[in-house]
């Protein structure tokens, strides 16, 4: 066993949904690349700038493949005291941050994630780099889950 | 303005010292005005007056025509202005401090009013810039937490604003306690002019007790600290840079393009020096005492619990001296940095292990005992080895060659404890109620090894508390102690009201 993990853990994963989302923003990025990469060697027959497209169109299809594995790599828990976070197949991360340290909670909504329904929550707290955003959400978990953590950081509220 | 501070802390709106506005950049302004109509006053008055081309000299133009009377309106009216709107804006500078809130309201035309809590305040900061010393004004700061939110005082008599200090921290601490001895502002006796010698000479002025620094800084130490430093070496290679670019090129350009940078180095190094020789590091019953400054002072308190992480870290060259240096994360950034414009995150610009040992005492009182020195001790020098951290697994050397030996983890009853590096040594401390959040991490080669990164998160800083290559079963069950020490640590902390708990005396 080479990869982190958590022997307790019971991960809730986000809604599969959100691999239209992510499969549509990185296709489009897949497309842009090729159709510049082709535009280069067609119009402008600029070998290198073709190339370098094209392995950047490569890279986007790759990743194309990986999204639905990486969203199921998602994953949050509600724990007693703190709420755990995970992300990452190749990148494994783990966070836990206990609900006293929350400073707000945002839920935002991109435009493909709206029209599918989805939202993401992202958890502040006074440290810039701790990065808890949950995305994938259903918009009404969405608000119960920011209900809920608003309630629990209120009855445990720490200084800073 | 001479209120005791007894007075200034009752809850009711208080002005400024009245010199505020001169300080504060009037004094500026009007050198300004002065350079430019003594430059161009023919101009000027050739504007409105334009017969006057003729005549040469204006002042023998107004003598000889038997304008002085007008003249001098003219100069009177706009001294009037000027006083005027001084004393307006200076009438409109208030604050009062209740038992809750600091709060400053100012401004003429555009309004703000700023309210800090006092039980949020991240540390209180008194500056006597060089002018206002002259004056024995001084301008107290208090700082809070995120970006810019500090709230100024500037300027209060200096008095007052060591009185201001106590009060707030005395008031911010929680204690109820009704503190007598904040009645005893008196006037010293003495004429004005012995009291603001007394007020320039001494360095921190505190009414009642004046803190014993715990460390002096030694001249030589400064100058070879400097010199050895980082920013000395990098000075070094690009002189000897340009040096064989002169050599080789014999082009002398690049001496106008050092120019600058030169200017630069010096600066600092002038800045740094006289802020730092006089530095002194103290303990008060509301928190740790940082004075800088030789000229223009600054000198800060530290409240329990306001520091987020600590770290003792080392320039290479350093090394065969046995100095250090303690940074510290805080949540409050100011933006105008105290004295001498220098960030107030180095805590101890130099010092040798016992300093360290001193200070860091100082910072975190549970540290304290022998076995938590020999813990310092071993956390800055030792080489690694079955010494009390949980180090490295040796197949972390493929990563970290020199230092997996030493790249250990320790947690103490009241902090994390990490060292990092065999050749840049440094040694980082987060206390647990401090702890924002934490992380682990792995990456496709660390997995190959069966290591991970830990991260612990703290507020903004210089310091980035993480341990990188762990074993990946220490790593896990680290995540799952500091996680739940952290949660424990926070529900029980009271430091933002640090002597709430003591009986009322």
């Amino acid at each position: 066993m080479r990869r982190i993990e958590l022997a307790d853990a019971e991960w809730t994963r986000v809604s599969p949904k959100l691999v239209a989302v992510d499969l549509l923003g990185a296709g489009i990025f897949f497309v842009i690349a090729a159709g510049a990469g082709a535009a280069a060697l067609l119009l402008l027959h600029v070998l290198w700038l073709a190339i370098a497209l094209a392995a950047i169109a490569v890279g986007a299809l790759v990743n194309l493949v990986l999204v639905p594995r990486r969203v199921r790599a998602i994953g949050y828990q509600l724990r007693e005291d703190d709420l755990l976070f995970t992300r990452g197949i190749m990148w494994q991360r783990f966070v836990a941050v206990p609900y006293g340290r929350m400073q707000l909670v945002d839920i935002n909504r991109g435009p493909i994630a709206r029209g599918l329904g989805l939202s993401e929550l992202k958890f502040v707290t006074a440290a810039a780099s701790a990065g808890v955003t949950i995305p994938g959400l259903l918009e009404a978990d969405a608000e119960k889950l920011r209900d809920h953590l608003v309630s629990v950081a209120e009855s445990r509220r720490a200084g800073l | 303005m001479n209120a005791g501070a007894s007075q200034l802390s009752d809850g009711e709106w208080h002005r400024l010292h009245p010199a505020s506005p001169l300080l504060k950049g009037g004094i500026v302004f009007i050198a300004i005005l002065g350079a430019v109509v003594a430059n161009l006053r023919e101009r000027l008055l050739g504007l409105f007056v334009p017969r006057l081309d003729d005549q040469g000299n204006p002042i023998d133009y107004i003598l000889g025509h038997g304008y002085v009377i007008q003249a001098l309106l003219v100069i009177i009216v706009v001294l009037l202005v000027l006083i005027g709107g001084f004393y307006v804006s200076w009438r409109m500078h208030s604050f009062r401090i209740t038992h809750e809130v600091v709060e400053v309201r100012s401004g003429v035309f555009i309004r703000t009013n700023r309210k800090a809590r006092l039980d949020r305040i991240q540390g209180v900061n008194i500056v006597r810039p060089l002018l206002a010393r002259v004056f024995g004004a001084a301008k107290l700061e208090i700082d809070q937490a995120g970006h810019d939110a500090n709230l100024q005082l500037s300027y209060l008599d200096t008095r007052a604003a060591d009185q201001l200090r106590k009060e707030i921290l005395r008031l911010a601490s929680g204690s109820r306690a009704a503190d007598a001895s904040a009645n005893s502002a008196g006037v010293a006796p003495g004429s004005l002019i012995d009291r603001r010698l007394e007020e320039f000479t001494a360095p921190h002025h505190d009414a009642d007790t004046p803190p014993e620094s715990i460390v002096t800084m030694h001249l030589g130490r400064l100058l070879g600290s400097m010199i050895l430093g980082t920013g000395s070496v990098i000075a070094i290679l690009l002189i000897a840079g340009a040096a064989v670019w002169i050599s080789l090129t014999g082009d002398l350009f690049i001496l106008f393009l050092a120019f600058p940078s030169v200017i630069g180095f010096g600066s600092y190094y002038v800045r740094r020096f006289t802020r730092s020789l006089r530095y002194s590091i103290s303990g008060t019953p509301d928190g740790v005492r940082v004075g800088w400054g030789l000229l223009s002072t600054t000198n800060e308190t530290l409240p329990p619990g306001r520091i987020h992480s600590i770290e003792v870290s080392q320039p290479l060259f350093w090394r065969p001296f046995g100095w250090w240096e303690v940074r510290v994360n805080r949540a409050s950034h100011s933006r105008t940095r105290g004295a001498d414009n220098q960030a107030n995150t180095t805590l101890l610009p130099v010092g040798n292990l016992t300093e360290v040992t001193k200070v860091l005492e100082l910072m975190l009182p549970e540290l304290v005992g022998a076995e938590s020195v020999s813990m310092i001790e071993r956390g800055l020098r030792s080489r690694g080895g079955d010494d009390g951290f949980e180090n490295s697994p040796r197949r972390a050397a493929w990563l970290r060659p020199f230092s997996w030996r030493r790249n250990g983890f320790l947690v103490t009853p009241g902090s994390f404890v990490m060292r990092r590096g065999a050749v840049l040594r440094s040694f980082t401390i987060v206390p647990k109620p401090r702890l924002q959040s934490v992380a682990i991490e792995q990456g496709p080669v660390l997995r190959m090894l069966r290591l991970a990164d830990l991260h612990l998160h703290t507020v903004h800083g210089p310091i980035r508390p993480h341990l990188d290559v762990v074993d990946l079963d220490v790593a896990t069950r680290l995540f799952g102690t500091v996680s739940a020490a952290a949660v424990a640590a926070g529900q029980i902390d009271t430091s933002h009201r640090w002597r709430a708990g003591e009986a009322a005396s």
